[in-house]
């Protein structure tokens, strides 16, 4: 059956998509010419002279040790976060399945964080983990930890993980949760009758039937810690002590708004742009594909 | 091999009892349906025997032994679930050899079992396929493979050809029939299908809102049914009520048409009860006079013909030869084979005989 619309008008259709279509080039098409254009551009801090350079900006950031630190960093942010965030969220997802009495409540509240924009999320947690006024870094010093975010590298990428991942276990939680919930009662049966124990059930079942949306959830976690968690740096660390927590993104803010070099600043965000294109493919790809058993 | 006695098993969700106590002896080897209307707690029973289902009440032991308190996997049993539940990611050989190798058995057993399983079920070539590359004939077959290679003491199957289309359905009824000819293993089958439990049954548990209302071979509870319900869920088409009120030693049915009670009726009856009379459709023959049968409509079988119609206002059906015409608002006269009468007390539908 054909389950095309079709318009009588030609110039219909073209009026219903014209919002859409206006919206995206102005807001992604356009920036993002711009940022390929200024990352070819080389412009003095007051804008006074600009020269066109190719690829210079480039060449310079990947010979700039802070460009390939602040990779690592990032690597090493977006691996804590998507893990972390998962596996908690996995575990509470498998809780959730399981009880009966309050089960509405528990999954209310735990999809709440998500209702919080980054930045209140992180300034939530400054202030818990406050080495003067926190509470948990009052608990923390109890306990005898050097406790503080603001002088102590590692303590700022914990910090700046715990906000991040508290955040985007709700997400996480949401579709675990539907994961589970759509595998269907009578394999838990049978494999309980085959003898398999809880433990080696959700080993050998349940989570070879969650792969796709681990997977799913993976790219959109590490997508996530890529991009989205600027507002929680933002309103937490700003990217230090020193640049300990200046992820990718973070550092192309820094770059471009606080130390005013925009060639470098767009030559970073077109790698990111890069990045981000290249994990969408990943993503539609598997999406395509659907189920892999 | 095992037997399984169910003691008083009962079922209650809160205040909520869905089975009142089901008692019966399941001997060795024997091949039992339970068979009920949906919602009757046949599948409860058998999940509690399964140990899927907490027992509320009651005692449910396998080859001797209580099993109440034990885990499923400490049970013994091998169960064959509706929608198959095979693991949709692993391979048809992998879904059987699951329950082996957790019980730790070595891979030279594993694959001789299974080779053994497959080859009575006919799955050698569809070994290394996923369950969704099979048909639902064939993921059938793999989800009582499953169950083989355990050689557990008691098969149970949870109504397990009712995805299937009516042609497989018949085909596996027979598959499982032969299988278990040759296993020979204590087995529970559940359905709604009548006909099911006609065929496969060496005794079938009549079941009805959460009672067994009759225990026994299958031609024993069709031909001497204890209820009401019984009498009308097992044989099809169903067999005809028709209400009536004893007078005089014999039973007044509507429209003025009345019959003679049998004296051993006549005995337990007195003047005024109501009584409701059974015939099978295959019972009735068309005859000179008798009574009178409004014909409404006629269903032709080839082998015979199923004529619907009204017998003192009651909708009934009649069996008749497969080449006898009858066409609606034909006037026919009927009579019940006298020996073939069944009386049921009105009120509470038990038999009285």
């Amino acid at each position: 059956m054909e389950k095309r619309v079709v318009f009588r008008s030609a110039w219909l259709p073209y009026l219903l998509v014209a919002p859409q279509i206006a919206i995206t080039i102005i807001f992604f098409f356009w920036p993002a010419f711009q940022a390929v254009y200024q990352s070819l551009l080389s412009q003095d801090a007051f804008g006074l002279h600009t020269e066109f350079v190719w690829f210079e900006n480039f060449k310079t950031l990947f010979a700039d040790d802070h460009y390939l630190l602040s990779f690592q960093t990032t690597a090493i942010f977006s691996l804590l976060v998507a893990s972390l965030g998962l596996s908690i969220s996995l575990l509470l997802a498998v809780a959730a399945d399981r009880i009966v009495r309050g089960a509405f409540i528990f999954k209310t509240l735990l999809i709440w964080p998500y209702a919080v924009a980054p930045a209140i999320a992180g300034v939530l947690w400054a202030f818990l983990f406050a080495p003067s006024i926190g509470i948990l870094g009052y608990v923390l010093k109890q306990w005898g930890v050097p406790w503080n975010y603001m002088l102590n590298g590692d303590h700022a990428m914990i910090l700046v993980v715990v906000a991040s991942v508290w955040k985007q276990i709700s997400y996480n939680f949401l579709f675990f949760l539907a994961g589970l919930q759509s595998i269907p009662r009578s394999l838990m049966e049978a494999a309980a009758i085959d003898g398999a124990s809880p433990f080696r059930r959700f080993w050998t079942i349940v989570f070879p039937l969650l792969s796709p949306t681990t997977f799913f959830l993976l790219v959109v976690n590490i997508v996530y810690a890529f991009f989205d968690t600027f507002g929680v740096i933002d309103a937490t660390t700003q990217g230090g002590p020193a640049t300990s927590t200046q992820i990718l993104v973070y550092k192309v803010y820094y770059d471009g708004v606080k130390a005013a070099d925009l060639g470098g600043s767009s030559a970073q965000s077109v790698i990111l742009m890069c990045i981000v294109i290249a994990l969408s493919v990943i993503q539609f790809r598997f999406v395509e594909k659907k189920v892999q058993y | 091999m095992a037997n399984i006695t169910l003691k008083g098993v009962k079922k209650s969700y809160g205040n909520n009892a869905v089975v009142h106590g089901v008692d019966v002896d399941i001997a060795d080897g024997e091949f039992i349906v339970i068979v009920g209307p949906s919602g009757c707690g046949k599948s409860t029973l058998l999940r509690m025997i399964a140990g899927l289902e907490i027992i509320t009440g009651g005692e449910v032991s396998i080859g001797g032994k209580v099993v109440n308190d034990l885990e499923p996997k400490d049970r013994d049993i091998a169960m064959v679930f509706q929608n198959y539940a095979l693991y949709p990611h692993m391979s048809v050989y992998d879904n059987m050899a699951y329950g082996l190798r957790i019980r730790k058995l070595s891979d030279a057993d594993i694959e001789t079992r299974v080779q053994k399983a497959a080859k009575i079920l006919e799955l050698g070539v569809l070994l290394q396929r996923k369950p969704r590359e099979l048909s639902g004939g064939q993921r059938q077959r793999v989800a009582m493979g499953r169950a083989i290679v355990r050689e557990p003491a008691a098969f149970l199957f949870d109504e397990p050809l009712s995805n299937l289309d009516a042609k497989l359905r018949v085909q596996m009824r027979l598959e499982i029939q032969k299988l278990h000819r040759e296993l020979k293993t204590t087995s529970i089958f559940v359905t709604h299908d009548q006909v099911e439990a006609m065929t496969l049954a060496e005794r079938m548990i009549v079941m009805n809102a959460g009672r067994a209302e009759q225990i026994g071979a299958p031609m024993e509870v069709y031909d001497n049914p204890s209820s009401m319900f019984v009498a009308g869920f097992i044989g099809s088409p169903a067999m005809n009520f028709l209400p009536g009120v004893v007078k005089a030693g014999s039973l007044d049915l509507a429209e003025g048409v009345r019959i003679a009670l049998p004296v051993a009726i006549r005995e337990k009856t007195k003047d005024g009860d109501t009584i409701t009379l059974g015939v099978r459709p295959e019972h009735f023959a068309v005859t000179a006079s008798g009574m009178p049968f409004r014909v409404e409509n006629a269903e032709a079988l080839g082998a015979d013909s199923l004529v619907h119609g009204y017998i003192a206002g009651a909708l009934c059906v009649v069996r008749v030869d497969g080449h006898s015409r009858h066409a609606n608002g034909d006037l026919l006269n009927v009579t019940p084979a006298a020996d073939k009468l069944y009386f049921f007390d009105s009120a509470n539908g038990a038999r009285v005989a």
